[in-house]
């Protein structure tokens, strides 16, 4: 449907906001647009056209929507509006339970599920002050889950940037490889997304028989696929052409603008909490920080293929230490923390009837301790109490700083959780990013910022 | 005034007790209990819990030494403050260290000259701002809203919060976007949610909110659900509203 509307025709109040001609164009022929728009005397002027680019457009990575103003093909002007994904994420975990809250929140930035359950099980572990009694099995786990979790993340934001810049089989590629990484994932946890998976006080569940073995296999081919992605983009002239020196954004601008993650490494800074600031034993763990200070889209990608490696690193060794400890038996290397006032009490098993809380478990409560049952019920209705205070757990997710706010009143709920998600605080870089180029840097450039709308607005 | 040896709670009474910032201090000792914010009958809480009590936080003014590296980013900051001028306990309300973190709470009127100096002094060096999370403390009469700031210094591997306070009735707080320009959505977001008002900023609208939104949701006198769903002009009531047939 094309229409176009002179303001003063059409009267009323949202004619009133529109300077000019007004077209409506929604994903048909635009050679009728591009002639009228030729033909108008605000063309004649040269006078700049205002776009709008979304919330509803395949390159923008979800409901983004930009507001352009373009002087021909020079962005003069972008303004980024989000909000159309608000789905009040921080509010409801309010009205939910610290271990409920896990829900809620892996739903934030929906690529990297993991990493947001993480940064606020870290979060109450600290206000609970339990951070040391954590099972290590439990560490290593979640490393491993988080690594595997990064992978998927970054594929995730390679294989579209293909996409948006007309490469069908580069999305292909890396979704295949994507795939192999949520069937891991769905192996483990149950499901590809959504995990509820980390736990105040550890994961939810232990591995499943099958899992190493699983991870193992997917260790061995993934390299291959890799190096079929390098051999497919590293020196494809299209991509390189389109991404070499676009959206340039150094140092100083990052540090204002609070970027970090692949973007920051990008302009040549090795900063990654990983290292810096080490949690969950990572200071155990080997791996490199990628980096290179070409401040540009390509360079962002070539760290985003890199870090995969350095995760497939990581995870290798996760699968050694874990084989290493042999299988856990009922009582020795838990995945929960021995604390009966804070631990989930039950063990999630795959019975004939579907998953739920183990044979034995139930066994326990009904038939031989009147107290289990009372602890049972209070812990999984109510919930444990978290001594009052804040504090503020960061991880390194794979875009940058991923920090929780967790603050508690003493009571059973969290009085307040704030994710600080860098997708929201990278998308303020386009204008900096864009302002100046042509239109169709744009594309790349919110492709390598790689932002996920379910964390801009949670 | 003093160094920034003396913080803490008895430096507040020291001073004109009328100033916006200054109200309520006199119940920071007192940790309340209250019942009432959830399950409170009549209110639209469609989340099925009722009547559970709700502690207020305790506020508390670490004494000397903080500890790890806290006392060098105090003593740092005092310096820098008093080569400007400023005593540290004008600027500083009380200072916290609790769980391994250090919280100034600033007052608000001191807050962007405090950032300056977190970010420029060569021993402080915070050059990382990770945005404003607001919180909305219902109980705490007189300061309810407080946006809390984590800032991060990449040079010194080190990390601060800052938190300014405001009461409802006067929900201003100045802005940080000319020293953290990062801060800019964060403060919008912060604005959209809790209403407070950043002066100073460039373009202080919501964000999250639709345009046309009443009310700031993530107050605690905000109500979770109430709100009906409007699609393609049919009107579904809000949970709460709707016909149920237990």
């Amino acid at each position: 449907m094309t229409s176009s509307t002179p303001h003063a025709a059409a009267g009323g109040s949202d004619a009133e906001a529109a300077e000019g001609r007004v077209y409506t164009v929604s994903g048909e022929d635009w050679d009728e647009i591009v002639s009228a728009a030729l033909q108008s005397e605000d063309f004649e002027s040269g006078e700049r056209i205002v776009i709008n680019m979304g919330p509803q457009h395949p390159s923008t990575h979800g409901v983004l929507r930009l507001i352009l103003t373009l002087e021909g093909e020079t962005v003069v002007e972008v303004r980024p509006s989000i909000g159309y994904l608000h789905t009040g994420i921080e509010k409801n975990m309010e009205y939910r339970t610290w271990t409920q809250g896990v829900t809620f929140c892996t739903r934030a930035d929906y690529l990297m599920p993991l990493f947001n359950e993480m940064a606020y099980c870290l979060g109450v572990e600290r206000l609970l002050g339990i951070e040391d009694k954590i099972p290590e099995r439990a560490q290593i786990i979640r490393v491993m889950m988080l690594e595997l979790n990064r992978i998927s993340s970054h594929l995730g934001g390679i294989a579209p940037m293909g996409l948006e810049l007309g490469a069908t089989t580069i999305y292909t590629q890396g979704a295949r490889l994507r795939e192999r990484v949520l069937d891991l994932l769905e192996l483990i946890t149950g499901l590809r997304m959504n995990h509820a998976f980390m736990r105040p006080g550890g994961v939810a569940q232990d591995l499943p028989p099958g899992a190493l073995e699983a991870i193992r296999a997917f260790l061995d081919s993934a390299p291959g696929l890799m190096r079929d992605l390098h051999t497919l983009i590293d020196a494809n002239p299209i991509f390189v052409g389109r991404n070499k020196g676009v959206s340039y954004l150094d140092l100083a601008t990052c540090m204002a603008l609070g970027v970090t993650g692949p973007i920051l490494r990008s302009t040549g800074l090795p900063w990654d909490l990983r290292k810096s600031q080490p949690y969950l034993g990572y200071e155990t763990y080997e791996f490199d920080v990628p980096v290179n200070d070409m401040c540009d889209a390509y360079g962002r990608y070539l760290i985003r293929m890199d870090e995969i490696d350095q995760s497939m690193r990581i995870v290798t060794q996760c699968v050694d230490r874990l084989a290493a400890r042999g299988s856990p038996g009922p009582d020795k290397d838990p995945v929960m923390i021995r604390d009966a006032k804070i631990g989930w009490p039950a063990q999630l098993s795959l019975g004939p009837d579907g998953l739920g809380p183990s044979p034995e478990h139930i066994a326990h409560i009904m038939g031989q301790s009147m107290e289990a049952l009372i602890h049972h019920f209070k812990l999984i209705t109510e919930g444990f109490r978290v001594p009052p205070g804040q504090v503020y757990a960061a991880i390194e997710s794979p875009r940058g700083e991923l920090g929780a706010h967790v603050v508690s009143d003493g009571g059973t709920r969290p009085y307040r959780v704030h994710l600080r998600d860098p997708s929201f605080t990278h998308l303020q870089a386009v204008a900096a990013m864009c302002e100046g180029g042509f239109v169709a840097d744009l594309i790349p450039a919110i492709a390598s910022l790689d932002p996920v709308m379910g964390g801009v607005d949670r | 005034m003093s160094g920034p040896g003396q913080t803490g709670q008895d430096d507040a009474g020291e001073d004109d007790g009328n100033l916006p910032a200054r109200l309520g201090e006199e119940r920071l000792a007192e940790p309340v209990v209250g019942t009432g914010m959830f399950g409170v009958q009549g209110t639209p809480d469609t989340s099925g819990y009722g009547l559970l009590r709700v502690y207020q936080v305790p506020v508390v003014a670490s004494p000397r030494p903080y500890g790890s590296y806290f006392d060098e980013v105090a003593d740092a900051l005092g310096t820098a403050l008093e080569a400007a001028g400023l005593g540290f306990s004008d600027a500083i309300e009380r200072v916290v260290a609790d769980r391994g973190e250090l919280t100034f709470y600033v007052r608000r009127e001191r807050l962007p000259e405090v950032a300056g100096k977190l970010r420029d002094d060569p021993a402080l060096r915070f050059e990382l701002c990770s945005g404003v999370s607001g919180v909305h403390y219902l109980q705490d009469t007189g300061r309810e809203l407080h946006a809390v700031y984590h800032l991060l210094s990449i040079t010194h591997n080190r990390r601060v919060r800052l938190e300014a306070t405001a009461p409802d009735a006067d929900p201003h707080i100045p802005s940080l976007v000319g020293v953290y320009p990062t801060c800019n959505w964060h403060e919008r977001e912060t604005w959209d949610f809790f209403g407070i008002v950043f002066d100073g900023h460039p373009a202080l609208t919501r964000i999250e909110m639709p345009d046309d939104w009443k009310g700031h949701p993530q107050r605690k006198d905000y109500p979770l659900g109430g709100i009906p769903v409007e699609y393609r002009g049919a009107k579904i009531p809000a949970p709460d509203e709707r016909r149920h047939y237990s």
